[in-house]
């Protein structure tokens, strides 16, 4: 289903479940043998790691160094028609 | 080491151009209660923290203050973007253009450059905490001064998100500190250390 998104709906979902990753982190920081907070990390983990991977493989890599891919001739990264994330929603 | 993710935490797509607002969000980024201070103290407070919890979540909450940096920039990019010189001289703002022109310069509102004297890290990690506490509350403070100023809902949705991070973060400093007591073998006596003084100062 995932793979019928737009590429802004999907960043949007890969940003609501990072930041539930987010807030399950710092809440296990102070409550590290909380079941339920743990569970609910490892069902999150799962979800967004599939999301990334199709983001990354449809518009690129997420992150940088060591974790950015290489495909065809041309460093992806730094793609001129590519927006950073400080200039607005990648797709207009 | 830290490694960017290519993406904001919260997204910010504004459509008007706001170069008061933008001022005035300024300081978020470069001023006193601002993120970047934030992200500073904690990611400089985490190395002597004596617990592995402590340690975590300044890390991670340091972390997240850099994320929230980067909002801050986004907010004032998309407000300032292609401003002409004449609309920096309409918000008053033609010594910041005759400085800085586009440049989003880590500063207060009034131009103040960003400092580390706004921030401190002592060797006792209670007194750290105590301080974040009153960082967060004074940073949550300032998200509604800021509400207070615009109407646009796309100022409006981000600095709502961010000014609940800070409830989140108190929260969880309020916690640690809990922890922190404890592991000094302190009875929790939260916000009143009275202990403190008994033990340590006589």
């Amino acid at each position: 289903m995932d793979q019928m998104l737009s590429r802004q709906d999907l960043m949007r979902k890969i940003q609501e479940l990072s930041f539930c990753a987010v807030e399950l982190n710092l809440f296990l920081d102070t409550h590290p043998s909380d079941a339920q907070a743990l569970q609910d990390y490892s069902y999150v983990l799962k979800e967004l790691q599939q999301l990334k991977q199709n983001y990354n493989q449809k518009y690129g890599p997420l992150l940088g160094f060591g974790e950015a891919y290489v495909s065809g001739n041309y460093w992806k990264w730094v793609a001129e028609d590519e927006k950073w994330p400080w200039e607005g929603d990648m797709v207009f | 080491m830290w490694i960017y993710e290519k993406k904001l935490q919260v997204p910010v797509n504004i459509k008007r151009r706001d170069l008061k607002m933008a001022n005035a969000i300024f300081t978020q980024f470069g001023g006193p209660n601002g993120e970047l201070a934030a992200a500073l103290r904690y990611l400089s407070q985490r190395v002597n923290m004596p617990t592995s919890k402590s340690k975590g979540l300044l890390n991670d909450i340091g972390t997240e203050e850099l994320a929230h940096v980067e909002v801050i920039q986004a907010i004032i990019y998309q407000l300032t973007k292609d401003a002409t010189p004449q609309e920096f001289i309409d918000a008053g703002l033609q010594g910041y253009y005759g400085i800085w022109d586009g440049g989003i310069f880590p500063s207060s509102p009034l131009g103040e450059p960003f400092t580390t004297a706004y921030i401190n890290n002592v060797g006792d990690p209670i007194a750290n905490i105590y301080e974040n506490l009153a960082a967060e509350e004074k940073a949550r403070a300032t998200y509604e001064q800021l509400l207070n100023l615009t109407n646009d809902p796309d100022i409006i949705k981000p600095l709502s998100f961010l000014r609940q991070r800070e409830i989140i973060h108190f929260q969880r400093f309020g916690e640690l500190l809990d922890d922190l007591q404890l592991h000094k073998q302190m009875k929790t006596q939260f916000r009143v250390p009275k202990i403190y003084f008994e033990t340590d100062s006589l």
